[in-house]
């Protein structure tokens, strides 16, 4: 089985998705929920002894049904993608165990079973963006991810749901549009789809019109689908009207693996030189996007009542953070954006499981109900703590390695003034995680607190388990190497 | 001694920590039983001071001390040594916090406070962020110290959580980490690159011999100087004036012993260990610090003058007295290095000494001001016993430690060419004589206020104790200060060294 493991990763989700409305015929929820479990745990499981094997191997290659590229489709792991299937599977499955209990915070029995198929639909959507070979293939899965997730936004308790939902999908079916378009653009250049091969051909058609438009369309189709700045309108309503659990996965991975496709199409697909000998004016508008919203989402953030809003904004500034790895286009730079995929997944899914938790007690996620939450909840009130620092970027959480490395990134790639973005960036953040701690900790003693007890353990563990990560890989070496590694392996 | 199969030294510094740190489960699972928390504190701080003392030893004999723990970039790692200053921050620190828990026990149990078992969890935390800086390999280790400390501390400041309490913690907290990400921080980065991607301290400087332009390592030292905002050196030192709205003992160890002292900890090892004396002699940048050192000791003692409240003026001399140690330190000589760093320790005895007294004064007769101590030596000799020796020390007469690191200094002074060094330090001591005798006068030989209950009211024993304690110690580390002159040497580099350390 184990050399087929590229391939189910997605098959297996993808296939139970189909099986949940069948089956939760007989047990409902519970049954839907167990086959979500199963198949996502699968996913773990498989991503995490892929990343293992890309350990060993450096590159794992699966040719579908025997099919070789550029005939067939191929899925191709490298560190960088099988850090990232790492994430979106393991963010997958903690979301699924918050949602054991959590579904009920904001979704009508009837709703919940059809609601899993679609979550389950979406997690597939985004692995399978990030496990293929071939560019047409990318953009199937991006349409499943894309679609799947307009319905889950629109599931939300309120009105609101509704709009936001819909706008999402308006922005969204143009930035997947002109994804397609881009692709089409280098299917008529390079007669090919597969990534390895639009990578051989090309470097000599650099200089083709169509070629230039092609990243033209593709950038800023990912840059809608990511919400990099100023493209972002859509996120903050999507993020904060989407119900609870999918609003965990959601902020977590989702633009992420939008980002993880940039990174594939700027180095693997159009290759470094491109940005720096063909296009430089692009890598500046790019820098120029990335570095506005590392300060304005911050900045943002600190206008918000709403805690989802608040992250949302602050989401807006974290993936610019995660961009600049792809412009800097120098290893530490690179490692350093590539790790913050990882680090932000963990700080920002961890504090989404506590917005999670105030709507459960709260029915609402006002940030000034977190009023008093520490001294009624205080493992709620140690996760937003920690995952609060490490989204400043206090040294010893994992916020501040990949940070470190993109400053030290942009100074040898010549672009110093990136450090004092990065710098005041984090000075905004302070203000806004100090106010969420002020609030937590040092609500005066007279202030009734909102929060009146915990949520339950399977709602705890997941912003419990991501905020320790947040410690543990800010002080261990490990994620760094493979972030190392991926950067080398893209550079090469 | 092994531990987990590997030498004790070696992994001391990190059992140390994770000693500290690991007392927090035990004092959260402790809290509807205060004796038992308050043992574990004890017991841990009481552990933890014989583990520092055996490193001590083991320093001495030559073992090698400290362990690497992950590389998180290149040149970029969490590591820890030990050697004679980092040894003589931690004796100093780990000694004080026993003294320091006994005397809380009695302070915050007299005072009925709240948040008691947040109030020791964080102590106990500090200390291990104190340890954590003491022993670091590398400047980053050292930061990272540095903000958990300012981190952890906040909640200690907060405590009382009045308006009075959240306004200073708020400056507090924005003084030290403002200073830390917008100074320190850059500072680091730029030390990165000077020091071609190495952040580990160097004896002799880590700079020592680079190439950059006298302006970039000027630009550089100052930024990071004004980033240890902990030394509190002015203009940098508004924060601790607003942090006395802390309870007297988190005042008394972590203002005026821990964190203050990490902050000028923070200025020695970049002095001596990251730019390296000849550097900074060659570029002229140590005057710009000798003239903020000097500036600031004059300065503070000033206003601490015009000051009625006694925790303020016992601020405002603390500051005073954390610029001898940065003066010391960027006279560059050996023997105002040996000073400066002699001072770390002398101050800390008996400043300490001074803080438990006001927060006994505090305790026992709820007395605040200066202007209210007339005639207290009759209803609380002991306190103002310890006061009037901790008051000597700030002058820097006999019987108190003090007087040794001061010698040291003027002798640093004298052999540079900074001679009006000398007339701020006499300066100063006539200005310490004039706002600490006064007190002592009042409280022994004015008359009790009219009016006013004459029997004896001393603080709660625990209190007393550790109060009188101090005060020994103070002039104890005058008969004896060997032990504390040959570190403070070693650091310096003023004696060829004998028996290993490095």
């Amino acid at each position: 089985m184990h050399e087929h493991l590229p391939v189910l990763v997605i098959v297996v989700p993808l296939m139970t998705a189909l099986l949940i409305p069948l089956l939760s015929r007989f047990g409902g929820v519970r049954t839907a929920w167990t086959l979500v479990a199963a198949a996502l745990g699968f996913s773990t499981y498989a991503s995490w002894a892929l990343l293992a094997r890309v350990g060993q191997e450096g590159f794992v290659r699966y040719a579908m049904g025997g099919w070789l590229a550029p005939t067939g489709i191929e899925y191709v792991v490298d560190p960088l993608n099988a850090m990232v299937l790492v994430m979106v599977s393991s963010v997958g499955v903690l979301a699924t165990l918050w949602m054991a209990r959590g579904l009920a915070v904001d979704l009508a029995p009837e709703r919940r079973s059809g609601y899993l198929t679609v979550f389950l639909l979406f997690v597939t959507g985004l692995m399978g963006i990030t496990i293929t070979g071939d560019v047409f293939n990318l953009y199937v899965f991006l349409e499943i991810s894309s679609i799947t997730s307009y319905v889950l936004i629109g599931m939300g308790r309120r009105r609101q749901a509704l709009y936001a939902g819909y706008s999402y999908l308006i922005v969204g079916s143009i930035g997947a549009t002109f994804i397609l378009l881009g692709i089409g653009y280098l299917y008529q250049a390079t007669g090919t789809l597969a990534m390895a091969d639009l990578a051989e051909r090309l470097p000599e058609l650099f200089h083709q019109r169509n070629v230039l438009t092609a990243f033209a369309f593709v950038t800023v189709g990912l840059a809608v689908k990511m919400a990099l700045f100023p493209l972002h309108g859509w996120q903050p309503s999507a993020y904060s009207q989407a119900p609870a659990g999918a609003s965990i996965f959601l902020a977590a991975t989702a633009t992420k693996v939008s980002a993880y496709t940039l990174y594939r199409f700027v180095y693997t697909i159009y290759g470094p030189r491109f940005l720096i000998d063909v296009l430089p004016t692009a890598r500046d508008l790019i820098l120029v996007s990335a570095c506005a919203g590392i300060v304005f989402g911050p900045l943002l953030a600190l206008r918000q009542s709403d805690l989802k809003r608040l992250l949302a904004y602050s989401s807006v500034g974290q993936i610019g953070t995660i961009v600049l790895g792809v412009v800097l286009l120098d290893p530490a730079g690179t490692a350093g954006g590539i790790l913050h995929m990882w680090n932000h997944a963990a700080a920002k899914g961890a504090l989404f499981c506590v917005a999670g938790a105030l709507a459960a007690r709260t029915g609402g996620t006002r940030v000034k109900d977190l009023a008093g939450l520490g001294r009624r909840a205080p493992w709620t009130g140690a996760t937003v703590t920690i995952a609060g620092l490490s989204m400043i970027g206090v040294p010893l959480t994992a916020g501040f390695q990949s940070k470190w490395l993109l400053a030290t990134g942009a100074l040898e790639a010549g672009m110093p003034l990136v450090v004092p973005v990065l710098l005041l960036s984090s000075l905004f953040t302070v203000i806004y995680v100090w106010r969420i701690g002020m609030l937590v900790w040092f609500a005066p003693d007279d202030v009734e607190p909102k929060v009146t007890s915990e949520v339950p353990w399977s709602m705890r563990i997941p912003g419990l388990v991501l905020a320790g990560l947040c410690l543990v890989l800010g002080v261990t070496s490990w994620a760094g190497t493979w972030a190392q590694a991926a950067a080398e392996a893209l550079l090469r | 001694m092994t531990l987990f199969g590997r030498p004790l030294a070696e992994i001391g510094p990190v059992v140390s920590m994770a000693l500290c740190a690991g007392a927090v489960p035990l004092l959260v699972l402790f809290r509807k039983l205060p004796n038992l928390r308050e043992a574990t504190s004890l017991l841990v701080a009481v552990t933890n001071f014989a583990l520092v003392l055996f490193l001590y030893d083991a320093w001495k004999r030559g073992v090698p001390i400290g362990t690497h723990i992950a590389t998180l970039a290149p040149g970029f790692q969490l590591a820890f040594r030990a050697d004679a200053l980092g040894l003589l921050f931690a004796l100093v620190a780990s000694g004080l916090w026993i003294l320091n828990t006994l005397y809380s026990i009695g302070y915050m149990r007299a005072h009925h406070e709240q948040h008691q078992t947040r109030f020791y969890a964080c102590f106990a935390l500090s200390i291990a962020a104190v340890m954590g800086a003491a022993f670091a390999k590398n400047a980053f280790t050292m930061f990272a110290a540095y903000e958990v400390l300012s981190l952890v501390t906040y909640p200690l400041v907060i405590h009382a959580q009045t308006p009075e309490a959240r306004a200073g913690a708020k400056r507090y907290l924005t003084y030290l980490l403002g200073t830390s990400i917008g100074f320190q921080l850059p500072a680091l980065f730029l030390v990165w690159h000077l020091g071609n991607g190495s952040l580990d301290f160097t004896t002799g400087g880590l700079l020592h011999g680079s190439t950059a332009s006298a302006g970039l390592l000027t630009f550089t030292f100052v930024l990071y100087v004004a980033g240890l905002a902990k030394c509190a050196v002015m203009p940098f030192h508004g924060w601790l004036p607003a942090a006395m709205v802390a309870p007297t003992p988190v005042s008394a160890l972590l203002h005026a012993v821990a964190v203050v002292k990490m902050g000028v900890f923070g200025v020695s090892r970049v002095v001596l260990d990251v730019f390296g004396t000849d550097t900074l002699s060659r570029i002229g940048a140590n005057d710009i610090l000798i003239g903020a050192a000097c500036f600031t000791i004059v300065v503070a003692s000033l206003i601490a003058l015009a000051q009625d409240n006694l925790k303020r003026r016992l601020a405002y001399s603390t500051i005073s007295q954390l610029s001898y140690v940065l003066l010391g330190v960027a006279l560059l000589v050996p023997a105002g290095v040996t000073g400066g760093i002699a001072h770390i320790g002398a101050h800390a005895v008996s400043k300490i000494t001074l803080f438990f007294a006001a927060g006994a004064i505090y305790v026992a007769v709820h007395k605040t001001k200066v202007s209210e101590l007339d005639g207290l030596a009759r209803r609380m000799p002991i306190t103002m016993t310890a006061f009037a020796v901790g008051a000597l020390a700030m002058i820097g007469l006999p019987p108190a430690a003090t007087m040794i690191s001061k010698d040291w200094l003027l002798k640093g002074a004298a052999a540079g060419p900074n001679v009006f060094v000398l007339v701020v330090l006499g300066t100063s001591a006539l200005l310490n004589a004039a706002y600490f005798l006064p007190i002592v006068w009042r409280a022994f030989f004015k008359p009790l206020p009219e009016g006013a209950p004459t029997g004896r009211q001393e603080a709660p024993w625990p209190c007393v104790v550790a109060l009188a304690a101090t005060a020994l110690l103070t002039i104890a580390l005058f008969l004896f200060p060997d032990g504390l002159l040959h570190l403070a040497q070693e650091a310096a580099g003023y004696v060829a060294t004998h028996g290993g350390g490095h």
